[in-house]
């Protein structure tokens, strides 16, 4: 049942050879037992998940069960669910009971699917590696002695251990994919603007977007089905027909134009990852794809920008965390400055409040214009190189990330060693691209290796399909952890 | 690119952080190694490039001017820190 795809497992209910409370108890059996060792998630309510579960259940016996329906999926816990509460990875927000539902979240409740917990993740969603969490690090499924990645790293986890059968995450530079990558499942970051942000604790509003993780294409193509649509509460939210992203699925991949930045492939990639990207860029052509090599010229530059523009907009949008309508407020203080500034020092992490202090800084009288819009016009070159790459290709594909999974506090004291793991994702997101990882190895230490697919803007049913197809020729993405 | 701890000492009461002196000197030679990163930004040429906030340079929205919210005070009052007859408490700011 552990293994079983969304499609199976949505038959199994509605062919009542299974209830959604049968399965939401089998899966909250199996976190009980492996969740301490893991730290996958911060949160569960085993009440309000098997509430949803009986609902579930009613709503199959009336027979208007939709593709989800019943189906126990994890939630990061970025992502305000009504009466769950909601912390962010963070001290800040670990006593936030959210009185209300995100867009995403909404969407789920409404597809009738169980939501099984909240997700561990690094704080605000700034780390790669989970080890930003308030709540402790999260343990990778295939060596517990290294990191899942992040910043979506709880929920990598979960799917990897089949804690859930699906999950969601976050991704502002690579917190999908670099914890996909990192875990040997797949995982997506759709279009700027296709999952609203309502209700998705802000990061960097200009890069955060949503996106399903599971264990195959196929899935995702399901979980995005339900995620995807506009909301008119989000400012950003694109206006756009639904569409069905599992619809080209099936389709054969003859004549499909790969194209390979050589700048993915230069120094600093591990050889056992660029190995195992080769292999799969070896069985694509098998497939009937035809390599193209492009460049990104400006790709090089997406870590520096990448640091102006995040932690600018970080430190705006966490500015709202004062200790004053809900959070975390200092025990002791004098005046309100000093509760604000002590609550603030008390309840966030050390990164995050590195990050706060780059933007303020970036963002302070006399040096807008030299870090800020410098950054956010080479942000503009950087996806112009995208646009002249598509000319030549229809998808993008390399290494999702330069190595497989670190030991945990190996890169702990060096934030800048920490910010390179992400140097192949962030581009896609400064960007505003599509971009998604799958399985497709394994290294040296025997932990999974992800492959990239980056899209055109709106191409994740051709991206999804691209993936489908890979995962029907290789085995790679139904490998699982021996986690008993 | 060197920063001075006074500089970190400018940005902390900025951003609101308490930070005591160690603090301070630990931000400072992290934040200087971050700038360092940063500053390979600064050689490009982006004369005549315009800034991108958006992929799809779209216009702001605007709706309808009609009250779309409902007055949620309690729900929203009963995860504060501290509150009174239904008013947030903070510290008193004016003598």
């Amino acid at each position: 049942m552990f293994n079983s795809s969304l499609y199976q497992l949505g038959g199994a209910l509605r062919a009542k050879k299974i209830s959604s409370v049968e399965l939401t108890q089998l899966y909250l059996e199996r976190i009980t037992a492996l969740n301490p060792e893991l730290n996958a998630y911060i949160t569960l309510n085993p009440e309000i998940s098997l509430a949803q579960a009986r609902e579930a259940d009613a709503r199959i016996a009336s027979g208007n069960a939709a593709a989800l329906t019943g189906i126990p999926v994890a939630q990061k816990d970025i992502f305000c669910a009504k009466g769950w509460r909601t912390t962010c990875g963070s001290k800040m927000l670990h006593n936030f009971i959210s009185p209300y539902d995100a867009h995403v979240i909404a969407q789920f409740n409404q597809a009738g699917a169980v939501n099984l917990g909240k997700t561990n993740m690094d704080e605000f969603a700034m780390g790669s590696s989970n080890e930003t969490s308030y709540f402790g690090p999260v343990k990778n499924p295939w060596d517990k002695a290294r990191v899942p990645g992040g910043s979506s790293g709880g929920t990598a986890a979960a799917v990897a251990a089949r804690l859930c059968a699906a999950a969601t995450g976050t991704d502002t530079g690579g917190s999908i994919r670099q914890p996909a990558a990192l875990c040997g499942i797949s995982g997506l970051k759709p279009t700027y603007g296709v999952c609203s942000r309502y209700g998705m604790i802000a990061f960097a509003s200009s890069l955060d977007q949503a996106g399903p993780m599971g264990r195959s294409a196929e899935d995702l193509a399901l979980m995005m089905n339900v995620m995807a649509g506009f909301d008119e509460r989000d400012s950003t939210s694109l206006q756009r027909d639904k569409e069905d992203y599992a619809r080209n699925l099936s389709k054969p991949l003859h004549g499909l134009r790969i194209g390979l930045p050589k700048e993915f492939f230069a120094e600093g990639l591990g050889s056992d990852v660029a190995l195992a990207i080769e292999a799969a860029i070896a069985e694509y052509k098998k497939l009937g794809a035809t390599i193209v090599d492009i460049s990104l010229p400006n790709s090089k530059l997406s870590v520096p920008v990448y640091y102006v523009l995040a932690p600018a907009e970080a430190s705006s949008n966490l500015s709202r965390f004062d200790g004053v309508r809900y959070g975390y407020r200092a025990p002791e203080y004098t005046d309100l400055a000093d509760m604000y500034e002590k609550s603030r020092a008390q309840g966030f992490g050390a990164e995050v409040k590195r990050r706060i202090m780059i933007g303020t800084y970036v963002l302070s009288h006399g040096y807008y214009d030299a870090y800020y819009l410098q950054a956010q016009k080479i942000r503009r070159l950087i996806a112009q190189d995208f646009t002249e790459a598509y000319k030549q290709c229809d998808v993008i594909m390399g290494p999702t990330s330069p190595s497989t999974a670190f030991k945990l506090g190996e890169k702990g004291d060096d934030p800048v060693q920490m910010y390179l793991s992400d140097i192949y994702t962030i581009a896609v997101n400064l960007a505003g691209l599509p971009g998604m990882s799958i399985p497709c190895g394994f290294g040296d230490n025997n932990m999974p290796v992800g492959l990239q697919i980056i899209g055109n803007y709106f191409d994740e049913a051709r991206m999804l399909n691209v993936a489908h197809q890979y995962q029907l020729a290789t085995d790679w993405h139904s490998r699982a952890p021996q986690v008993l | 690119m060197t920063l001075t701890n006074a500089d970190v000492q400018k940005v902390a009461r900025l951003a609101r952080l308490a930070m005591d002196e160690a603090e301070i000197e630990s931000a400072r030679s992290q934040l200087t190694g971050i700038f360092n990163l940063i500053a390979e930004m600064q050689a490009v040429d982006t004369k005549g490039i315009a800034p991108m906030s958006h992929a799809q340079d779209l216009s702001q929205r605007l709706r309808e001017d009609v009250v779309t919210e409902t007055n949620q005070r309690e729900l929203f009052q009963s995860i504060a820190p501290q509150v009174e007859a239904g008013l947030y408490l903070v510290p008193q700011v004016i003598e």
